[in-house]
This record gives structure tokens, C-alpha cells and sequence, in this order.
């Protein structure tokens, strides 16, 4: 089932941005351009977007505005990206994150 | 170092108007905020808002939120998005990290001959147990998901927390296509207003009052898949043998808010512990705090909601103005008075009072503080 | 109270906490009923009504008056009302049936002419009944109103329907 909200009584959800594909920890991942990146995982079922330093926990979505990091991810290579608030570029690739996201961590 | 007349923190509701009333006087205005879009949570706000019909009730607040960015571009306000502000310092430097997205960015420092913080507030969480499990989130984030970013937090949905922010949400949850399984409440009565109660009630949605989440398991995938609520008696202690399983993919919290005060802590403004809205920062009547020359209006005052956020931003817009000479100070004066009057009036009836009582113990406290300050 | 525990109102309630239209109003025809108990600081419904009815005054946080004679039912605060809290009640639709209007905010919208299931306050079915009219205006601003004809018993009970699913 897709978690995209169409269809809406008061909003236009006709998607901003073209279509692209971005790299999901291998994965190849349609998204929108520009649309938050947890946005577009969500889309797709994915919610956990990274595991805790010291217990492993997994961890997703919590405030969706950028002040809690339980959303972080790697991308591009760069660890902590608060994904709530990171828009989508065309062949970005997003990983889940370990830890702190470096090696040993 | 760059220079600006006023520097507004924060681009939302409070923000943008203050920026706005600023700007039409005729000074010059930079207004920051950390999202990528302005507008703050009026984005998300696509009920229809009480208040007087004079001032715009009855309209969505996106529509709101449309109307202030056109009005702000028009008078000339100058926007800097996916910009932070990482401090104020003495001699009203502004310390801001300004970049265009959330990944990089440059530090600069902005000398502003007045500064207006309006930085709005933050969630409050509730820790039960198993309260980080995916799936757990806040009920403004299930807001934003499904009204900026079009996308359901999940299937179906508990909701903590019946003040407006929980019922609204509730609401809005279902406007998306999700299903909202139940509305729990600790306290014995309902929160918010009747009448948004009421639309979800008749949506068919169960609401507990005198309950509250025990705990969440997940499923194997690591996601809340059930949510064990448990009845609470007069003293909010759990009830044994009232624990009841509801099937959830989704919890969201709805239980309140707290004002986004660090930036004034950092500056050392006078603060004072209010029962209503927690540590504020104290002002005048100009939206002024202890520190001459900045301004505080909306949510980071002490939480109310959009309408009372706009009419104090423009008070503080106009003071700020008029500190600067744009504009007489009887034209000040009589333009803030005709806000307060409205202020009160959004401040009346059982919901308002204790708000209308805590904004003036805060109006008090500053005085006494002046008059403790002059005494020495 | 069920309004402040459950969040509805049965109606014996809102007629202790509120005048509804009178027998003799209901009688002859579409009527608005308004089902705001709580003082919160809002006008819309005075300034949206096209045969000045409503009257809340100053304060705003006034609960609403309706002048029942100056009411036509047409429906412009049924939109307007940001608490979605008035619905128009035809008491005189037939014999046996009467109409219901209500604030419906979500999609897909029923069709005109559809079977559905009345829902309560508490959202609980009540009966079978029929759509009749479906209104979406600019004017009201993405709040459609829906009116449903259903037996004349449960003129004061219906105040939705069942939701279609997307």
C-alpha cells in the first residue's frame, strides 16, 4: 500500500518535483526531487532510519521539524544528516546509520 | 560584520508579522529561520481558525500563511531560510549560520540595532514504556507528515492527548486516510475545544479520558504494532486490571508544548516561572524583555496558538519600529492599544482566562522587576 | 457529562445547554442548529449568514443566538463554522422523512443519490439514508456540505455518515 496522501479534501498533494531515483543502503528508491528524504523512505514503508550508539536500538520519524536527530542517516557519505529536513536530490545515497556512523562506532 | 535594522528570529506566525509591521513603518528587516520554507506551523494548520471574523477567522491557516508571505515580500522583508541562529551576544550580535540547506552552511554575525526572537516552542513527550520505539512520534510530527510532506506516518493511529493540538491532529490524521484507533487522555475531562472533539467523536473515534498509554510492543520489523492503554483513577494512578490492547502501527503525542527560550537565556533576560506556561522570559506591553532593544512575541512568550502569536508579533514589530523612529510614538501607542483590546478578546471565556492571567502576572513581574532594578 | 468525557452531546443535553429551533420552526422547513456550548473567542457563523440570523455580538467569545424566523437554512455557516458545529435540519423534507446537513471534510465525497449509513454524535450508525444534495462552492472554501434524507424519528440524532475509504 502506498503511505502517499492523495486525494485530499483541502490540499493539492500533486508532487513538486520530478521524479528521481536515490540509492536506499543499496537499494534503488523512487523519490521526489526536493521532498524531505524521510519523507520519501516513509513513502515506501521504510521508518527506521538509524540504531543507537550503545544499545542498537532503532530509531525514525520523532518531531518531523529537525530538533530531535532520531532521523538520522548517512548520505552521501556524511553521518548524523537530520533527514527530516534534508530534501531529495537526483542519486543521493542514503544509508542507515550505526552509531555515530563511522567506522568502529 | 553585516548590519540590519531588525533582525527577526524565526518566520512564522509571530515572526512574519512582526517582521511584516516593521517593514511597512519602513525599517529595514531581515527575518531568519532554520526550515527551508517559511511560515513556521502555518503550513500545516489547514483547519480553519477561530478569532474575529475581522482579523481573518474562518480562513485556513495556510491561507494565512500564503497571505503573509506575499504581504512580507511585498514590504520588502528580507528571508534567509535553512539558516540558524546559534546565538545572541552582548551588543545585540546575532550569531547565524546561514546556508540553503540543512548540510552546509556559513557562519556569519549580524549587528542588529534591534532584535525580535519569536522561535515558537517545542513538543512535549510523554515516556511510557517503550516510548522510542519506531513508530512513536510526536503529533506535531504526524501533522507534518501528512499536511507538508503528503505522506502517512502510518496506518493506524493512537493518539496521546486530547488538548486541541491531540484533537486537531486526530482529525487531520483521518482527513489523510489514516485511521485513527483511539484518543486517550490522563485527565479526567477533555482538553481542547468541544467542537473539535466532537468531529472526531462523530468520525467514530473512541476517545478514553482518565487514561493513559502503558506501553507499546512491536513487531518483529522493530514497529509499535499494539498499544496497551490502561484506565487511571482521581490521582492519575493506574487501575489494576483496566489495561485494555488496542492494534497500532502509529502513537503520536499530543501533550503540550514548551516555549523555545535558549537564545534568551543566552542573552540573560530576566525569566520568571509561571504555572501556566512553565519558565518565560519576562516583557512589557512593547513585547519588550529585560534587555533593551529585544523583543520577544508568540510562542516563545508562553504557548497559545496562531491568532494570539500574530497580534503580539505586531506589537512587537511596531515597538521595534518606533524605538527606531519609524514611527510617532502616539501612532505606537495607539496602534497597540487597539492590539491588546483584541488580545483580550481572544483571551476571554474559560479557555482564555488563565491565559489572560498569566500574561498579565508576566507584564507584573516585569514591572516589579524594573521598579526593584530603579529602587537600587 | 458525555461532551467533556466522550466528546459528543446527546441532544437532550445541547437543548438543557442551548435553544434549538422551536417545534413550530422545525416545521416549517430547513432550519440551522447550532451546537457550540463552549465561550471561545469566534464569529464567523455572524458574519457568513446572508440573513443576519446569527448573533454572537461583542465579546466574541459570546455563544451564537439564532434568530429561528430570520433563518432560511441555506447553509452558509454550516461551511463557515470553524468548529463545524451547525448542521441544517429539514424537519418538513416529507411525511416520513426529514434531511440533515452537515460539514463533511473528506474525500471522496459521497454521491448524490447514494445509499449510506447515518451516523450519531458518537458516530455510531442510526439508519440507512439517502443523499440528496452535495455542495462544494469556492465559497465554502473546501468544506463541502452534505445532506442526507433519513426517517423523521432520527431528525435529531444523524449528524453524519459512515466514510467511504480512499
Amino acid at each position: 500500500m502506498c503511505m502517499r496522501v492523495e486525494n485530499h479534501v483541502v490540499l493539492d498533494t500533486a508532487p513538486s518535483g520530478r521524479l528521481v531515483t536515490i540509492t536506499v543502503d543499496g537499494q534503488p528508491v523512487e523519490a521526489f526531487e526536493g521532498e524531505a528524504i524521510l519523507a520519501a523512505l516513509l513513502a515506501k514503508g521504510i521508518i527506521i532510519n538509524r540504531y543507537t550508539v550503545k544499545k542498537q536500538e532503532p530509531r525514525g520519524l520523532f518531531c518531523g521539524i529537525g530538533q530531535c536527530t532520531d532521523c538520522a542517516m548517512i548520505v552521501d557519505g556524511k553521518p548524523n544528516v537530520r533527514t527530516c529536513i534534508t530534501p531529495v536530490r537526483a542519486g543521493m545515497v542514503i544509508e542507515t546509520q550505526n552509531g555515530l556512523g563511522k567506522a568502529g562506532a | 560584520m553585516l548590519e540590519r535594522e531588525i533582525v527577526v528570529v524565526g518566520a512564522g506566525p509571530a515572526g512574519l508579522s512582526a517582521a511584516i509591521e516593521a517593514a511597512g513603518a519602513g525599517a529595514r528587516v531581515l527575518c531568519i529561520d532554520l526550515n527551508m520554507r517559511p511560515g513556521g506551523q502555518l503550513f500545516k494548520q489547514i483547519h480553519k481558525f477561530f478569532g474575529s471574523s475581522a482579523h481573518r477567522s474562518g480562513t485556513r491557516g495556510i491561507d494565512i500563511g500564503r497571505m503573509m508571505l506575499d504581504e512580507a515580500e511585498d514590504k520588502g522583508v528580507e528571508l534567509w531560510l535553512g539558516s540558524t541562529v546559534i546565538g545572541l551576544f552582548p551588543g545585540n550580535k546575532v550569531g547565524v549560520r546561514h546556508g540553503q540547506d540543512g548540510t552546509a552552511g556559513a557562519f556569519v554575525t549580524v549587528h542588529a540595532q534591534k532584535i525580535i526572537v519569536a522561535a515558537g516552542a517545542s513538543e512535549n513527550v510523554v515516556r511510557f514504556d517503550g516510548w522510542t520505539t519506531p513508530g512513536v512520534m510526536g503529533a506535531g510530527a504526524a501533522q507534518t507528515m501528512v499536511n507538508v510532506n503528503h505522506v502517512k506516518p502510518g496506518r493506524r493511529v493512537v493518539m496521546l492527548g486530547s488538548g486541541n493540538v491531540g484533537l486537531i491532529v486526530s482529525y487531520q490524521l483521518m482527513q489523510a486516510g489514516c485511521e485513527v484507533a483511539a484518543l486517550v487522555e490522563a485527565a479526567p475531562k477533555i482538553g481542547g475545544y468541544a467542537v473539535h472533539a466532537a468531529k472526531i467523536a462523530r468520525a467514530g473515534v473512541p476517545i478514553y479520558t482518565s487514561h493513559t498509554i502503558k506501553r507499546v510492543v512491536p513487531d518483529e520489523s522493530g514497529r509499535v504494532c499494539r498499544v496497551v492503554i490502561v484506565g487511571l483513577d482521581d490521582a492519575f494512578q493506574e487501575i489494576p486490571g483496566t489495561e485494555r490492547e488496542i492494534e497500532a502501527d502509529t502513537v503520536a503525542i499530543g501533550a503540550g508544548l514548551k516555549p523555545t527560550t535558549e537564545l534568551l537565556a543566552l542573552l540573560k533576560c530576566d525569566f520568571t516561572f509561571h504555572p501556566v506556561w512553565g519558565r518565560v522570559p519576562l516583557h512589557n506591553r512593547d513585547m519588550e524583555t529585560s534587555q533593551e532593544g529585544v523583543y520577544i512575541a508568540g510562542d516563545t512568550t508562553g504557548v497559545e496558538e496562531a491568532n494570539t502569536a500574530l497580534e503580539e508579533g505586531r506589537i512587537a514589530g511596531i515597538s521595534a519600529a518606533a524605538a527606531l523612529g519609524y514611527l510617532s510614538e502616539d501612532e505606537a501607542k495607539a496602534r497597540k492599544d487597539e492590539i491588546w483590546a483584541r488580545l483580550a478578546a481572544l483571551r476571554m471565556g474559560p479557555f482564555g482566562e488563565k491565559r489572560e492571567q498569566a500574561k498579565q502576572d508576566i507584564l507584573s513581574a516585569f514591572d516589579e522587576s524594573r521598579g526593584g532594578l530603579a529602587a537600587v | 457529562m458525555p461532551l467533556l468525557k466522550c466528546g459528543y452531546l446527546t441532544y437532550e443535553e445541547l437543548r438543557a445547554l442551548r435553544a434549538v429551533p422551536s417545534d413550530a420552526r422545525y416545521a416549517k422547513g430547513p432550519v440551522a442548529v447550532i451546537e457550540c456550548v463552549q465561550e471561545i473567542p469566534c464569529n464567523p457563523c455572524e458574519t457568513s449568514c446572508p440573513s443576519r440570523a446569527i448573533c454572537v455580538g461583542d465579546p466574541i467569545v459570546n455563544l451564537p443566538c439564532l434568530a429561528e424566523e430570520q433563518c432560511t437554512g441555506c447553509g452558509m455557516c454550516v461551511a463557515k463554522c470553524p468548529g463545524m458545529a451547525i448542521f441544517v435540519v429539514d424537519k418538513a423534507y416529507s411525511d416520513t422523512t426529514a434531511t440533515v446537513g452537515f460539514p463533511y471534510e473528506y474525500f471522496p465525497l459521497p454521491e448524490e443519490g447514494a445509499a449510506v449509513t447515518a451516523v450519531d454524535r458518537a458516530g455510531q450508525p442510526v439508519c440507512g439514508g439517502t443523499v440528496v444534495r452535495v455542495m462544494n462552492p469556492k465559497a465554502f472554501d473546501h468544506t463541502p456540505v452534505v445532506t442526507v434524507e433519513i426517517p423523521k424519528a432520527f431528525a435529531d440524532e444523524v449528524r453524519g455518515i459512515e466514510r467511504g475509504t480512499c
